[in-house]
């Protein structure tokens, strides 16, 4: 149990290579994959999010946490049985069409690998049809766009159109976030949410995906 | 590299001195105290005492110049050191003796009480850039005999930094004295390890009233610091030019160096002064004024040639609110001071002509001190050099949030304000309740207040102090000391 708790501690530091080798120490020890999946890394990065919350520490700090379990879950993962492997769930990610700024989009990235979803990252410049089009081959139940331009937001409303044509509005959501867009906006246009940070971002897919 | 800046080049410096010490030698100076008169007299100054009156010598100037010490620290009343008023190092002060308290509840200026005092003293313990107590405020209910020494006894029994004060009377100055010795343990611990320094303020132009003289003769007995704070006003007793103010307030200046000196060579003192613009319009002295400002700049840089440490009135406004007028007056004098390294830097909190004093302007102008401590902490390379491989990772992982030099340099590159400074997005702005630059001052105020500490002064010495404070108040008339 020391263990574990070291390990979550090491995870609220930032400290990867800490994590890293006392995972390997718990794994040697007998610890189940779940056990210290469940009991340090995901128990650390709740205290992370709730101290972020509380405005305790700070993007940066939250950014390192997530970093560290990743690098923690990487180790894991080969003990799990196959059907086992701990996704919590797909989401496809981009920055809209026409738009290059990527820094928020790749936060969100880092932030929802962190807590355990596995990111499929379509980059820059994605056009509309490409999000809907990975997000049904790969299974993914949520589409996260992105948009720092006011020119290129009307992309975002494009994405809501096509799976409103599909009849896949509501089965899929749409997620949308970055400096011009906002809650009135993803109404506008029939997004499910609007993500304000990268912590929002996860907490929003944390609801969509517990309610399935 | 610190940066610095310069009012004065050296020239002027030395035709502003010696124009001071040639008013000092030949027109001379009124000093309504006989001891000091003695004492200018036993070393060749022709003294005129049916006159008060005192011209000096050139070789009294230099001697006093050069027996002043170069710089002194004060420590807090555990005894650890906590300000090196010296060379281009800056401190900050809360502005002092103001007669009123800006309540932040009703927004109405009242008279303080001892439980505002106190409500004060706690919260400087929280203002993490402002180095010294002062005693910023004047209780109103004591017996005004004991006003002055009151403000220091709760600045001593409560807080633990070091305390910028004053003496009103001649006679208050003894249990003043008395408390820090209580402190220390000993005269001799005492002179070893400043407490407080003490305000003597000439009388412009070229007076010393018996009070403040003789004030300036008992700090140095007892080697307690003393600031000289000249108050010649442009265009009203001075002349109307800056350069014309700064060469009464070195001649003011220099007069009370003398005294101490010839008192007690070698006792600590700062090149000080409130000067101020006079503005015809309203008949005030604007310590918010940009010209009042350089004359505080240029009389440090012309102190800093004589080789003395400095001090000014300057980090403060006239606005009658904690409003933007207040910010924006503040914020010029502190930057101003800072770069020119005025080391102790009085002001913080003080509004209206230094007769109102505001708590949540003390928590704002404590950030503009976070700020300024900053600024003059200057531009340094740290492990920038050679750059590509910052901008190889930056590329690579498309931001440094996390990177191990953003890391390491985070806290000490980027000073991040305390929640009185509004940096929120509109958004997260709105979710905490919209709040004005007041309301979160005023959450700051009582926020650090509930989570204050006890002063870990023994209570021994806190009884002590007590006993002092309450005999001095019986002799004027009060048998308790108010809760």
């Amino acid at each position: 149990m020391e263990l574990l708790k070291q390990i979550s501690q090491s995870l609220q530091d930032g400290d990867d290579e800490k994590v890293a080798s006392l995972t390997k120490d718990a794994l040697t020890a007998g610890m189940t994959a779940r056990q210290i999946l469940d009991e340090s890394l995901i128990a650390g990065m709740t205290i992370i999010g709730n101290k972020f919350k509380a405005h305790e520490i700070f993007l940066p700090d939250v950014l390192l946490s997530a970093r560290t379990m990743y690098a923690g879950l990487e180790l894991l993962k080969p003990h799990f049985l196959k059907d086992d492997i701990p996704s919590r769930g797909k989401v496809v990610i981009g920055t809209v069409q026409g738009d290059l700024h990527d820094i928020g989009k790749n936060l969100v990235g880092i932030m929802l690998k962190g807590a355990g979803y596995e990111v499929i990252d379509l980059g820059n410049d994605v056009p509309p049809a490409k999000f809907v089009d990975t997000a049904v081959s790969q299974g993914a139940a949520i589409i996260g766009t992105s948009a720092l331009l006011t020119t290129t937001m009307p992309m975002m409303a494009q994405v809501a159109g096509i799976l409103k044509e599909r009849g896949l509005t509501g089965k899929i959501k749409l997620i949308i976030g970055g400096a011009p867009v906002s809650d009135a906006f993803a109404r506008e246009i029939g997004a499910d949410a609007y993500g304000f940070d990268a912590v929002k971002a996860v907490e929003i897919v944390d609801r969509f995906l517990a309610g399935r | 590299m610190r940066p610095t800046i310069a009012f004065l080049n050296r020239d002027l410096i030395e035709r502003i001195i010696a124009e001071g010490r040639d008013i000092l030698c030949r027109l001379g100076v009124t000093i309504h105290n006989q001891t000091a008169l003695s004492l200018l007299s036993d070393h060749g100054a022709a003294v005129d005492t049916t006159r008060f009156h005192v011209r000096f010598t050139p070789d009294l100037i230099d001697r006093a110049v050069k027996a002043a010490p170069k710089g002194f620290k004060l420590y807090d009343v555990l005894g650890e050191e906590t300000v090196d008023l010296s060379g281009m190092k800056v401190h900050y002060t809360p502005g002092s003796a103001a007669l009123n308290i800006l309540d932040g509840a009703t927004g109405r200026m009242r008279r303080p009480t001892t439980a505002d005092y106190v409500q004060y003293v706690k919260l400087m313990g929280g203002m993490m850039h402002i180095a010294s107590q002062s005693t910023a405020f004047i209780p109103a209910d004591v017996p005004e005999k004991i006003s002055d020494s009151y403000r220091l006894y709760l600045s001593l029994l409560h807080g633990e930094k070091p305390v910028v004060t004053g003496a009103f009377t001649v006679e208050s100055f003894g249990v003043m004295k008395d408390m820090q010795v209580a402190i220390r343990g000993s005269d001799e611990r005492l002179k070893a390890k400043p407490l407080t320094i003490f305000s003597c303020c000439p009388t412009s132009p070229l007076k010393w009233s018996e009070v403040t003289c003789q004030n300036l003769l008992d700090c140095a007995r007892y080697h307690i610091p003393v600031e000289f704070i000249a108050m010649p006003l442009s265009g009203f007793i001075s002349p109307v030019t800056l350069v014309g103010t700064l060469v009464q307030h070195t001649a003011e200046t220099l007069s009370g160096l003398v005294i101490s000196q010839l008192a007690n060579p070698g006792t600590p003192i700062l090149y000080g002064g409130s000067p101020a613009i006079f503005d015809i319009r309203y008949e005030t002295t604007p310590m918010g004024a940009v010209e009042t400002e350089m004359i505080d700049c240029a009389y440090n840089e012309i102190g800093k040639y004589l080789g003395l440490p400095t001090q000014a009135y300057i980090a403060l406004s006239d606005a009658k609110q904690v409003d933007a007028q207040a910010g924006l007056e503040t914020s010029m004098g502190a930057t101003l001071a800072a770069l020119s390294g005025i080391n102790n830097i009085s002001g913080p909190g003080m509004l209206d002509f230094e007769s109102c004093f505001s708590l949540e302007k003390l928590v704002v102008d404590n950030e503009i001190c976070g700020m300024t401590l900053r600024m003059i902490a200057g531009i340094e390379p740290k492990e920038d050099f050679p750059s590509l491989p910052h901008f190889e990772e930056l590329l690579r992982d498309g931001h440094l949030l996390i990177s191990k030099h953003t890391r390491k340099y985070r806290r000490e590159e980027i000073y991040l304000p305390g929640p009185a400074i509004d940096r929120a997005n509109r958004a997260r702005w709105a979710e905490e309740g919209s709040k004005t630059l007041m309301e979160r001052a005023a959450a700051q105020v009582a926020e650090i207040e509930a989570a204050a500490a006890p002063s870990r002064l023994p209570e021994e010495v806190k009884r002590e102090l007590t006993r002092l404070m309450t005999f001095e108040a019986h002799k004027y008339g009060m048998d308790t000391l108010p809760r």
